[in-house]
C-alpha cells in the first residue's frame, strides 16, 4: 500500500486515493478539430512505462482533489510529487 | 505428571499450573507455558501427522513457525486452521487434531499412498488426469493433498479487529538482535513498535544456556523487557507476527492474543520511519534418505525442547551436522542427561570436539546415507566419505543441522537484494531497496556477541537516518566467548537413485532429491521453475527450512554456482494467516454497508420486499399484501400508476449541484445535448457520455437561476459521475469557474404519479399554482408542501403525470406519512421499483445496464436527437462519430411482442438467426407483463432492429426457441400526452 502525498493534505494512505491512470495531454479545447487516428490515439493508448510513469490519482475519500505524482513503476518510489497541473 | 521425557527439573514452564488438552481425540496434560509440541514430547507422543502427498508418517521437526511437518487445526469454539504444532500454545479446554491424516496419524487410510510412490512423481498430476479435462480430476486430488478445511462456523463471540499505526523504528523479533536495537533506540527518544512472535521475548536466546552482562541470558531479556515496558515511546505486542512487507515501509502484523475482551486477533498496519528485521536464522533441514522419519528433528529445535521446555524428545541421540554449531547443542543434551550416540559431522576439515565433550563418539568427514525404522526411527546407517564404507548405529533421536540461514522472508518481500555468501553457504541481505536494515543472525552474524555489536551499529544508522541523536550511554552488554560460526556446504548426501526418491528437500510439500532431478531432466531448470513444478518451497512452509537445499541441489546437477542459481521469491504471508484477521471488523452487515432513505423503517414496517436499488441503496421492490402472488402484488402496482395514484421513494438518485460563471460551458461539455437555451426553473433530460462514446449516465438537468444548475443521475452511477466530472473539470478545465456539490443525501424525495396525481397534490396543500399552463411537463418550482419547504420536480419515469417532491432529509418521513395520510382518500398506493420497471418498459425508457450496457450509443436507442447538432464538441462526440464512420450494423433498441403471451422471457435471452445455435444477433433486455396491454412485452437490442418493425425474431431460452414480433420500443402513450398533462 503506496504512501502518498496529496498536495493539500500531505502524506496518506493509498486507501484514501482513486487511481485515474496515467498523466494525459489536457484534453484539447476542440475535439473536432482533431485528426480521427490521432484522436483514437489518444483515447485509447495509455503510457504505460516499466520506470518513472506521472499519473494522476484522486484523493476520492479526502479533500476531493486529482493531482499528479511520479511513480516509478518498477520500485513503486514516488520520485517528485508536485500539485496538479 | 505431564509425561515420561518431562526432565526433572529447569526450564520456562509453569510446573505448578498443570493443563489439560486434547490431541487428536486423546486427553494429555502439560504444563503452562508448554507449547503443544513439547507437551507431546513430554507425553512421549512422537508420531504427530502424515505428509502432504504420500501420507508418511510424520513427527515433530522444528520448534518455532519453521515448523515443515506438523500441521494442525484447532477445533471447537477457536475453530482454525494450518497451525504448526509448535507454536500453540496449550491451555485447559484445547483441542488440535492433525492435518492430512484420517482418522488418525497412526493409522491413516490414505497412507497407501506411500505404498504407489514410485507412481506419483513431480507434477504427476499434472501428467496424468489431463483428459478430459484437470478441472474434472481437481476436486478430489485437492481433497486428498490438502491441508486444514476452512473453519465450517464463525466464532460466537468476538471479532477481529484492525489498528493502524505510526512509529519511528519497527523492529521485528524480540531477540538478542531486536531487544538490544529497541532499548537503545528507545532511549534515544524514538517512537519504536516492538513485534515478536513468541510468548515470550527472548527469541533464541530462550532456547540456549547462555549469559550476558553476567546473569543468566533470560534474565537479562526480562529485565531488558521490563525496562522497555516502562517506557512510554514504545508499543510492545507480543505472540505478534510481522507477516507482510508491503510500499512505502507498511508491515502488516498478525498479534495473535490482544489484551482485549473478545478481540481473537488484531492486525496491525504499521508505516516506519524505519524497518530493524531482526528475524534471526532458520536452521536447514539435512537430505537423505527417510530423513523425514518421526525421531528425525533440527538440531538446535532438540536443544529449544531440552533447554526451554525441560523435555526429552529422546533417550539415544545422534548429532549430524555440517557446522559447528551442533557442540552446543551437544553440550546442552549432555546436560539434560541425553545419551549422545555419536555426532557425525560431514566436513573433511573438522577441527577435534572441545575438552568437555571428548567422550563423544566424533565422525569426522562421515555422512548419515539413511535413516530406519518404519513409524519411528530405530537407527542410522553412516557412511564414511573417505572410503565409502557403511556401518549401521542405533539412536532413536536424531537432530541434523545443515547451517545458518538468515530469515530473509520479509526483507525479500521489501525487494532488498540476496547474495550469496559461500563463506556461510547460503544467502545474506544485499542492498536494501526500503528503509530497512537486517540485524542480527537476519544478517548472518552467528555469534552472540557479533549480533549485540551489529544491533548497536545498525540502531544508530537507523536512528541518524530518522534525525535522532542515539544515546551512546547505553554500553554493549558483556557475553561468553564463543567459536566462529564455520560451515562447510553439504546441499544432499549422495545416494543411490532409490534412496534420493526418499529423501526429503522439501518436507512439507513432500519433495524429494528424485523430484528434483526429475524436473531438471525434463527442461525444468530455472529455480522458479523447479519450484512450480515440484512445489517446492510453496504454501505455507514458503522456503522455510528447505528452499535452500533446493537451490543446492539444482546447483550440483547443473554445475553452476547457487548465486547463479539465485532464489525464489518469498512471499507474503509469513506464516499462515486468517482471513478474518485480513478483514478486521469489516465483516457481514458492515463489510459493504447499506445506504437507506429516510423512509427505510416505513417500508420494513409496512411489508417491503427490499431490494439493492445500486450503490448499496436499499429500496423496496414491492408491497405483498396477504394472499397475493408476486405478479399480482406487481400488476395491482403497476395498475395504481396507470389508473389511480401511487407514491414511490426516490430519494437514491444521484444529486448534484453545479455552481459557477462557467456552469453552462461545463454542462454542455457533459451532455450531449444542448442545455444553451434552458429557462430558469426549467430541467432537460440528458444523456453523459465517457469519451470513448458510450453511454454513462442519463438524467435531468434543471436549472435554478444564472449559472447554477440542479442535476440529478441514476442511483447507481452516482458516484461514477461525480468522478467523471471532477477529473474533468480538475484536470482538462481547471481554469473554469465551475463548482460541483454532491447533495445526494442532502435532498430526500417522494414522487407522486397518476392519473389523480394532481388532485393529491392539491389535498396536500400547495402554496403554488399546479395546472398544467402554471406548471408545465419538465418545470421545477420552489413550494411548500403540506407546511414542508420543497423543490416539486415534474419529471416522470413512469410515463403518467407526476410530481417529485424534494424535501430535506429530516422531512422526508413526516412527508411520506403525510402523504400516505391524505392519499387514503385517493386509495394511494405505495409502490417499488419492481413496478417502476413494468412502467418505464410500457415507455420504452432507457435503463442503465439494460438497454444502456457499455456498447450502444443514443442512435442505437433511437435518440439521434440527443445528440447535439450544433456544439462542435462535447465529450464522446467525436468517438461516436469515428466508430459509427465505419457503417458496421449496430444493435438498436426494439420493442417485442412475444408469441406467448404469458410466459415471461429471460433478460439477456440470446436472439438468434433462425433460433439456430450461432452467434447473437441481439439480445432481451427486458421483459415484463404488461397491465396495459395484458400480455408479456419486452425491449431488446437487435442488429438492424429500426428496420425490421413487423419481422419474426427467435429468442434462444433453456434449449427450446421462442418467437416474437418486432415492434417499436414504446407499448404506452406513444405521444407522451399523459406524462405532460
Amino acid at each position: 500500500m503506496l504512501k502518498i502525498s496529496c498536495p493539500f493534505c500531505g502524506p496518506r494512505s493509498e486507501v484514501e486515493f482513486a487511481h485515474g491512470g496515467p498523466l494525459k495531454d489536457q484534453r484539447p479545447e476542440d475535439a473536432s478539430q482533431i485528426d480521427d487516428a490521432a484522436w483514437v490515439e489518444y483515447l485509447t493508448v495509455p503510457k504505460n512505462p516499466l520506470g518513472p510513469v506521472r499519473e494522476r490519482w484522486w484523493h476520492v475519500r479526502g479533500c476531493g482533489s486529482w493531482f499528479t505524482i511520479a511513480r516509478d513503476t518498477r520500485s513503486h518510489d514516488i520520485i517528485d510529487e508536485e500539485p496538479q497541473s | 505428571m505431564t509425561g515420561l521425557n518431562r526432565i526433572a527439573q529447569g526450564g520456562l514452564v509453569d510446573r505448578n499450573k498443570t493443563v489439560s488438552f486434547h490431541f487428536n481425540g486423546k486427553i494429555y496434560q502439560g504444563f503452562e507455558g508448554d507449547s503443544l509440541a513439547s507437551a507431546l514430547i513430554a507425553n512421549g507422543v512422537q508420531l504427530t501427522a502424515r505428509s502432504f502427498k504420500y501420507h508418511r508418517p510424520r513427527g515433530i521437526v522444528g520448534s518455532g513457525y519453521e515448523e515443515p511437518s506438523s500441521l494442525v487445526e484447532l477445533v471447537g469454539d477457536e475453530e482454525s486452521g494450518n497451525q504448526p504444532i509448535t507454536r500453540v500454545q496449550i491451555r485447559n479446554g484445547l483441542s488440535a487434531r492433525s492435518v492430512n491424516c484420517w482418522p488418525s496419524p497412526d493409522f491413516d487410510l490414505m497412507a497407501v499412498n506411500q505404498y504407489f510412490a514410485k507412481l506419483l512423481p513431480a507434477a504427476f498430476y499434472y501428467k496424468t488426469f489431463k483428459w478430459p479435462s484437470w478441472h474434472l480430476f481437481e476436486p478430489s486430488i485437492r481433497r486428498a493433498a490438502g491441508l486444514a478445511s476452512a473453519p465450517a462456523k464463525l466464532h460466537h463471540q468476538g471479532h477481529y479487529e484492525t489498528r493502524n499505526a505510526h512509529c519511528d523504528l519497527l523492529v521485528v523479533g524480540a531477540g538478542p538482535a531486536g531487544l538490544s536495537a529497541a532499548l537503545l533506540a528507545a532511549s534515544s527518544g524514538a517512537r519504536v513498535i516492538l513485534a515478536d512472535d513468541g510468548l515470550e521475548t527472548g527469541g533464541s536466546l530462550l532456547g540456549q544456556k547462555t549469559s550476558i552482562d553476567g546473569m543468566a541470558a533470560i534474565d537479562w531479556v526480562r529485565q531488558t523487557t521490563a525496562k522497555l515496558d516502562a517506557m512510554d515511546n514504545v508499543t510492545r505486542l507480543s505472540q505478534a507476527t510481522v507477516w507482510a512487507y508491503r510500499e512505502h515501509n507498511l508491515l502488516i502484523i498478525a498479534e495473535r492474543a490482544p489484551a482485549a475482551e473478545n478481540v481473537f486477533q488484531r492486525s496491525w498496519r504499521v508505516r516506519a520511519g524505519q524497518v530493524l528485521i531482526a528475524t534471526g536464522a532458520i536452521e536447514r533441514n539435512l537430505v537423505f534418505a527417510h530423513n523425514d522419519l518421526p525421531g528425525v528433528m533440527m538440531a538446535s529445535a532438540i536443544q529449544v525442547y531440552v533447554n526451554r521446555y525441560a523435555v526429552k524428545p529422546g533417550r539415544h541421540a545422534v548429532l549430524f551436522a555440517n557446522n559447528n554449531s551442533i557442540v552446543a547443542v551437544a553440550r546442552d543434551l549432555v546436560a539434560a542427561g541425553v545419551k549422545i550416540v555419536a555426532i557425525v559431522d560431514s566436513r573433511s576439515d573438522a577441527q577435534a570436539l572441545p575438552e568437555d565433550l571428548i567422550d563423544i563418539q566424533y565422525y569426522r568427514h562421515h555422512v548419515v546415507q539413511q535413516c530406519r525404522g518404519g513409524k519411528r526411527l530405530r537407527g542410522v546407517t553412516l557412511r564414511n566419505c573417505d572410503n565409502g564404507q557403511t556401518f549401521k548405529l542405533d539412536c532413536d533421536l536424531l537432530g541434523v543441522s545443515g547451517g545458518w540461514n538468515p530469515t530473509v522472508h520479509l526483507y525479500s518481500q521489501s525487494r532488498g537484494l540476496l547474495e550469496y555468501d559461500s563463506g556461510l553457504a547460503t544467502f545474506v541481505p544485499g542492498k536494501a531497496v526500503q528503509a530497512c536494515q537486517c540485524v542480527g543472525s537476519a544478517a548472518a552474524e552467528f555469534t552472540l556477541q557479533r549480533v549485540l555489536q551489529d544491533a548497536a551499529l545498525k540502531t544508530g544508522v537507523a536512528l541518524s537516518a530518522l534525525g535522532i541523536a542515539s544515546d551512546n550511554a547505553s554500553m554493549l552488554p558483556s557475553v561468553d566467548a564463543e567459536a566462529p560460526y564455520q560451515i562447510e556446504a553439504l546441499w544432499h548426501v549422495d545416494v543411490a537413485p532409490k534412496l534420493a526418491a526418499k529423501s526429503f528437500i522439501d518436507i512439507q510439500n513432500d519433495v524429494t532429491l528424485a523430484d528434483v532431478h526429475l524436473a531438471m531432466r525434463e527442461g525444468f531448470e530455472a529455480v522458479e521453475h523447479v519450484k512450480r513444478y515440484t512445489t517446492a518451497g510453496m504454501g505455507i512452509d514458503q522456503g522455510k527450512t528447505g528452499n535452500l537445499n533446493v537451490i543446492g541441489a539444482i546447483a550440483l546437477k547443473s554445475g553452476f554456482s547457487p548465486e547463479e542459481i539465485g532464489t525464489t521469491t518469498f512471499r507474503s504471508p509469513y506464516v499462515p494467516i486468517e482471513f478474518g484477521s485480513l478483514c478486521g471488523i469489516r465483516e457481514q452487515s458492515v463489510f459493504l454497508p447499506y445506504r437507506h432513505t429516510p423512509i427505510t423503517q416505513w417500508n420494513k414496517d409496512n411489508g417491503a420486499t427490499m431490494y439493492e436499488a445500486g450503490a448499496r441503496w436499499r429500496r423496496p421492490g414491492y408491497y405483498p399484501r396477504a394472499g397475493e402472488t408476486f405478479q399480482q402484488t406487481v400488476n395491482r402496482e403497476s395498475l395504481a400508476v396507470r389508473e389511480g395514484v401511487a407514491v414511490y421513494d426516490g430519494a437514491p438518485l444521484g444529486k448534484f449541484e453545479i455552481k459557477g460563471p462557467d456552469a453552462l460551458k461545463f454542462i454542455e461539455m457533459l451532455y450531449s445535448n444542448s442545455f444553451a437555451n434552458l429557462k430558469t426553473g426549467m430541467g432537460r433530460y440528458g444523456i453523459m457520455l465517457s469519451e470513448d462514446g458510450i453511454i454513462l449516465d442519463d438524467g435531468v438537468t434543471f436549472k435554478l437561476a444564472e449559472n447554477h444548475y440542479f442535476m440529478s443521475t441514476s442511483t447507481g452511477h452516482a458516484d461514477a459521475v461525480n468522478q467523471h466530472m471532477e477529473f474533468f473539470r480538475q484536470t482538462h478545465r481547471p481554469d473554469w469557474q465551475v463548482k460541483i456539490t454532491t447533495v445526494t443525501t442532502q435532498w430526500a424525495n417522494a414522487t407522486i404519479c397518476g392519473p389523480k396525481a394532481r388532485g393529491l397534490m392539491q389535498a396536500l396543500v400547495v402554496d403554488i399554482d399546479l395546472s398544467t399552463e402554471a406548471f408545465p411537463f419538465m418545470a421545477m418550482r420552489e413550494a411548500s408542501v403540506a407546511g414542508f419547504k420543497a423543490r416539486i420536480c415534474r419529471v416522470s419515469f413512469t410515463g403518467e403525470l407526476s410530481f417529485e417532491i424534494n424535501v430535506r432529509r429530516r422531512d422526508a418521513l413526516a412527508l411520506w406519512e403525510t402523504i400516505m395520510d391524505v392519499g387514503q382518500a385517493f386509495d394511494i398506493t405505495a409502490v417499488g421499483s419492481e413496478a417502476n420497471h413494468v412502467l418505464r418498459v410500457e415507455k420504452g425508457f432507457l435503463s442503465l445496464g439494460h438497454e444502456a450496457d457499455a456498447t450502444t450509443d443514443p442512435y442505437d436507442l433511437g435518440m439521434a436527437w440527443i445528440m447535439s447538432k450544433n456544439k462542435h464538441d462535447y465529450i464522446g462526440k467525436k468517438a461516436v462519430e469515428i466508430r459509427r464512420s465505419g457503417k458496421k450494423p449496430r444493435r438498436q433498441l426494439v420493442g417485442l411482442i412475444p408469441d406467448d403471451p404469458d410466459e415471461l422471457i429471460d433478460e439477456n435471452a440470446p436472439i438468434t438467426p433462425g433460433g439456430r445455435r450461432e452467434s447473437a444477433e441481439g439480445f432481451v433486455s427486458a421483459c415484463v407483463w404488461s397491465v396495459m396491454h395484458k400480455r408479456v412485452i419486452a425491449l431488446a437490442l437487435l442488429v438492424n432492429g429500426r428496420e425490421r418493425m413487423g419481422e419474426k425474431i427467435y429468442i434462444r431460452r433453456n434449449g427450446k426457441v421462442v418467437m416474437a414480433e418486432v415492434t417499436a420500443p414504446c407499448f404506452h402513450d406513444i405521444e407522451g400526452k399523459l406524462l405532460r398533462s
